[in-house]
């Protein structure tokens, strides 16, 4: 079950940062690139659960504030040497508004 | 028998869907056009030159009166239509015509937004829709005074240009950052913005207009920072919205425009919309060419063949303004799954980036030459696999069909008299011939020589290669280290050319200095943003998202990602009610850990980021301002209680360090810097250890520097011995700003000093008394700007944005 989820408006979030939306199952970390492109992924590095939401976003990839992993926003895999993933969560833009799609989130958290 | 086709609009959708008509089904209609305008069709698209004056308006006329006539239309000119009645199927004029119709078309075109602040409706503020507001412009021009265009987009900039070209004095004013956001990206909104105000029109951007004011008409424009800025006109030019009132009143299904299907048909199956107000496939168009495929579309359903239908498209941007090439087109966002080439040729002002995905084109922004755009959409329209000519697609047509160009032999083949230094005027040919005669085998050499390179230095890469091509592996290149993956130049040429070519923000540093990411990484951006915030501390805007979250939310990051927080405790001292005060805030916020640092203060570790602006409030209500533990930047004053107190002291080292912190607060430096004060020698403040350190002595101060207690062990170097206090503060203030004015981002203090020579120091500071004031001043000139406590500024709600989470979803819902 796809349940989108309405979290906002894109400029809600300034360019080349993120915002956090808390979940029963955790924060999710809600990007905005400097083209204003937006991607949603947990805001938990593969490395040590770093935030990356506090990290630095430059293109389509954030830097982890704890130890500089570099996570691709669009794969939440991590770019260059390193080795790991998190989950990337999908995201819609209608005009300015933002969802993020919850899969069966109601009974997960039942 | 004629059927009767009402259109209400004449702009240019409906024109060419005229045009297309006649073509396809001559006489089936007989034409009735409502014109709101008093006039025929005209080029809308060609307003701007007419208001720089470089066309006439009957220059510009598609359909002149004479047409109409040839194809029996009746045009009822400066007629809005006010009504229509579907169950009779007819339309009413507001001067009381009323036209019966089979099939109606409505074309109205679009409105153009107004931004609803106060003075909107004085006098004096238009906006750039047609021709009467040209007329009013020019008319408005005539006084030669001060026009604001509020607006950086395609419109407002013709607007802007056109009245330059009228004498007016422009200024634009942009909402966001960089010109043209939606069709550029940042390096090409830049290289617009200076072309504009080459022209001598002011551009502020970030610009929120708060207000219009004046007595009767337009005086002056408010911005919410407090900037006002004089104007007797104002052109409102912030974007356009589809005009579709007429047919939602009419209970024509409307969202953003009128509803239409890829046909042009409405939901009432004899009312069609085309142009700027129709919204087909949840699209809305302003630009012209999927105006005039509307307009094909149209015609031909009203011919009767229905399977015409409208295909969206991605139609190229161009700004007419004489002089300025620029071109835009599709998709250009980054993304994992796509790559992009990048070219940049700072000396010709060119820039052109190219997206690309499965090795086809999807994105161009073309910037300063865009003759191969044509060629670039033609590629992308036809979803041209492009592998084969990749690494010379960015050069264009021209370089395809030939054999493969080779950087390297591209400057082998060039002749003997090209000019490779366009600052100095150096020839290839003299470069060789000084390499090989006087046998250089680096850069430096080359440039002391010759001169080439060794002004602007965008011609560095060709001289590497001359040098390469004449010497071969004897030429070591390996000699700087650059900032990062995204430049070849090192730190200390990044920094010689921000200040050389007076690059005052990070797009215009990338943008000059040839980077070859579009915006950088996370070692750059910070090292960027310190250095322009250090050379232009009056003028650069600090760019919160290349700093890194410490500096961003001005306190530390844990590892469970919750933040500690070290208040100012000037010199270390501290009272009963500042104790009180922290030992309130731990209770209240149940801080799990508190902790005396090393500098001389108290740590509150374990505080959630939310947290944090309520600590900060209560906190400042007890005087306390930040401590800048997390900052590149001065952190601590240690001191020893001195002359007050201990029976050894000399010198007041308490009052000097609290009087040093206050001084020097708030200062961003390359890397972090401690101080310490010690009252004597026996230095219990363990000043030679630190990055500056004084020893106060019988005669006086004695100044330590390049100290280190970290990764290295290092005890300090003396810089020397002066007699008062208020020399001491000056030496010691002129030593920071010499290191915050050469030092390589994240290099401490004692590298630098390694680097540059502890003798050249001393005797910049010590024995240049001239220079020593020059560093002084101009490190009290950046703390006018620096010295601002960020708790105080996010209590009072600076970026609330980074404390509060976006939404919390998931909870309700789940309990239900």
């Amino acid at each position: 079950m796809m349940n989108w989820v309405s979290i906002g408006s894109i400029s809600d979030i300034p360019r080349r940062g993120a915002r956090c939306v808390a979940t029963p199952q955790g924060k999710i970390a809600v990007f905005r690139t400097a083209d204003d492109q937006v991607f949603a992924i947990d805001d938990h590095c593969p490395h040590k659960g770093g935030p990356l939401s506090q990290g630095i976003v430059h293109g389509a990839a954030v830097t982890c504030p704890l130890h500089n992993w570099v996570i691709s926003l669009e794969t939440g895999k991590a770019l260059g040497a390193d080795e790991g993933a998190v989950r990337t969560i999908p995201v819609r833009i209608e005009g300015e508004r933002l969802f993020i799609a919850l899969e069966a989130l109601a009974s997960r958290a039942a | 028998m004629t059927e009767k086709l009402v259109i209400i609009g004449n702009g240019m959708a409906p024109g060419r869907m005229l045009e297309h008509l006649f073509e396809q089904a001559p006489g089936r209609y007989q034409v009735t056009i409502f014109n709101a305008e008093p006039r025929v069709n005209y080029d809308r698209i060609m307003l701007s030159p007419v208001l720089s004056g470089e066309k006439a308006f009957e220059e510009i006329i598609i359909h002149g009166d004479g047409w109409y006539i040839a194809n029996g239309i009746t045009l009822y000119k400066g007629h809005k239509i006010v009504a229509i009645d579907r169950t009779a199927k007819t339309v009413t004029s507001d001067h009381g015509v009323t036209e019966p119709y089979d099939k109606l078309v409505i074309a109205t075109g679009s409105v153009p937004f107004i931004i609803p602040v106060p003075g909107h409706d004085l006098p004096g503020v238009l906006t750039y829709r047609d021709l009467d507001d040209v007329q009013a412009m020019l008319l408005a021009a005539q006084s030669r005074a001060k026009a604001v265009v509020i607006g950086g987009g395609l419109l407002g900039l013709e607007a802007a240009a056109g009245l330059n070209s009228q004498g007016m004095d422009v200024t634009v004013l942009h909402v966001m950052p960089t010109l043209m956001e939606r069709q550029l990206d940042p390096a090409a909104g830049y290289l617009l913005q200076r072309a504009v105000e080459q022209r001598g029109i002011k551009v502020i951007t970030k610009a929120n207009t708060q207000a219009i004011t004046g007595k009767g008409k337009v005086e002056q424009v408010e911005l919410a920072d407090g900037t006002v800025i004089p104007a007797t006109l104002v052109v409102m030019a912030v974007g356009i919205r589809p005009n579709a009132a007429l047919a939602k009143e009419a209970g024509i299904a409307v969202n953003r425009g009128i509803v239409v299907d890829a046909g042009m048909r409405s939901n009432d199956p004899d009312i069609y919309a085309l142009g700027e107000c129709a919204e087909v496939n949840g699209q809305v168009y302003g630009l012209v060419a999927p105006l005039y495929e509307m307009a094909r579309v149209a015609a031909s359903q009203l011919a009767g063949n229905e399977a015409a239908a409208f295909v969206h498209m991605d139609t190229p941007t161009k700004l007419k303004v004489t002089g300025i090439e620029l071109f835009s087109l599709g998709d250009f966002a980054e993304g994992e799954d796509r790559q992009e080439i990048v070219l940049r040729d700072a000396a010709a002002g060119v820039y052109k980036r190219l997206v690309l995905k499965d090795d086809r084109i999807i994105g161009t922004v073309l910037y300063g030459e865009t003759a191969d755009g044509a060629w670039f959409n033609d590629l992308k329209k036809k979803q041209t696999d492009i592998s084969q000519m990749r690494d010379t697609l960015i050069f264009g047509q021209s370089y395809q069909g030939g054999a493969s160009l080779d950087p390297m032999a591209a400057v082998a083949a060039l002749p003997d008299d090209a000019e490779i230094c366009g600052c100095n005027g150096v020839c290839k040919g003299k470069i060789t011939g000084a390499i090989t005669a006087k046998g250089l085998t680096s850069l430096d050499d080359v440039r002391a020589h010759t001169k080439a390179s060794a002004s602007c230095g965008s011609c560095t890469g060709l001289v590497e290669k001359l040098m390469v091509l004449t010497i071969g592996d004897k030429y070591n290149p390996a000699a700087v280290q650059p900032m990062c993956g995204c430049t070849t130049l090192g730190h200390d040429e990044v920094r010689r050319l921000i200040k050389a070519k007076g690059l005052k923000t990070i797009p215009a540093v990338m943008q000059e200095l040839e980077w070859t990411t579009s915006c950088g990484c996370a070692k750059c951006r910070p090292a960027l943003n310190y250095y322009l915030v250090c050379d232009w501390p009056d003028e650069y805007a600090d760019d919160y998202q290349s700093r890194f979250i410490n500096e961003r939310v001005h306190a530390n990051i844990q590892k469970d990602g919750t933040y500690s927080v070290v208040p100012r405790m000037w010199g270390g001292v501290t009272n009963a009610a500042e104790l009180r005060a922290i030992a309130d805030v731990v209770d209240k916020f149940e801080i799990p850990m508190v902790k005396v640092t090393g500098g001389q203060r108290i740590d509150m570790l374990g505080i959630r980021k939310e947290d944090l602006p309520a600590v900060w409030a209560d906190l400042g209500q007890a005087g306390f301002v930040s401590g800048h533990a997390y900052a590149k930047g001065l952190r601590t004053v240690k001191t020893c209680v001195g002359s007050d107190w201990c029976r050894f002291g000399t010198q007041d080292s308490t009052g000097f360090g609290v009087r040093i912190e206050k001084f020097m607060w708030g200062s961003w430096t390359p890397a972090k810097v401690k101080m310490a004060v010690s009252g004597c020698p026996r230095n219990c403040a363990e000043a030679t250890c630190k990055d500056v350190g004084v020893i106060c002595v019988d005669s006086g101060y004695e100044i330590h520097f390049a100290g280190a207690a970290g990764l290295d062990i290092k005890g300090t170097e003396v810089l020397g011995l002066v007699k008062t206090e208020d020399e001491a503060l000056e030496h010691i203030v002129a030593l920071t700003q010499m290191y915050r004015e050469q030092g390589r981002y994240l290099e401490r203090i004692y590298k630098w000093a390694k680097r540059i020579g502890i003798a050249e120091i001393k005797r910049q500071i010590m024995d240049d008394g001239e220079k020593r004031k020059a560093y002084f001043d101009r490190f009290v000139f950046s703390q006018k700007f620096a010295q601002v406590d960020p708790w105080s500024e996010r209590v009072s709600g600076k970026d609330k944005h980074e404390f509060r989470p976006m939404a919390s979803v998931g909870f309700a819902q789940a309990a239900e």
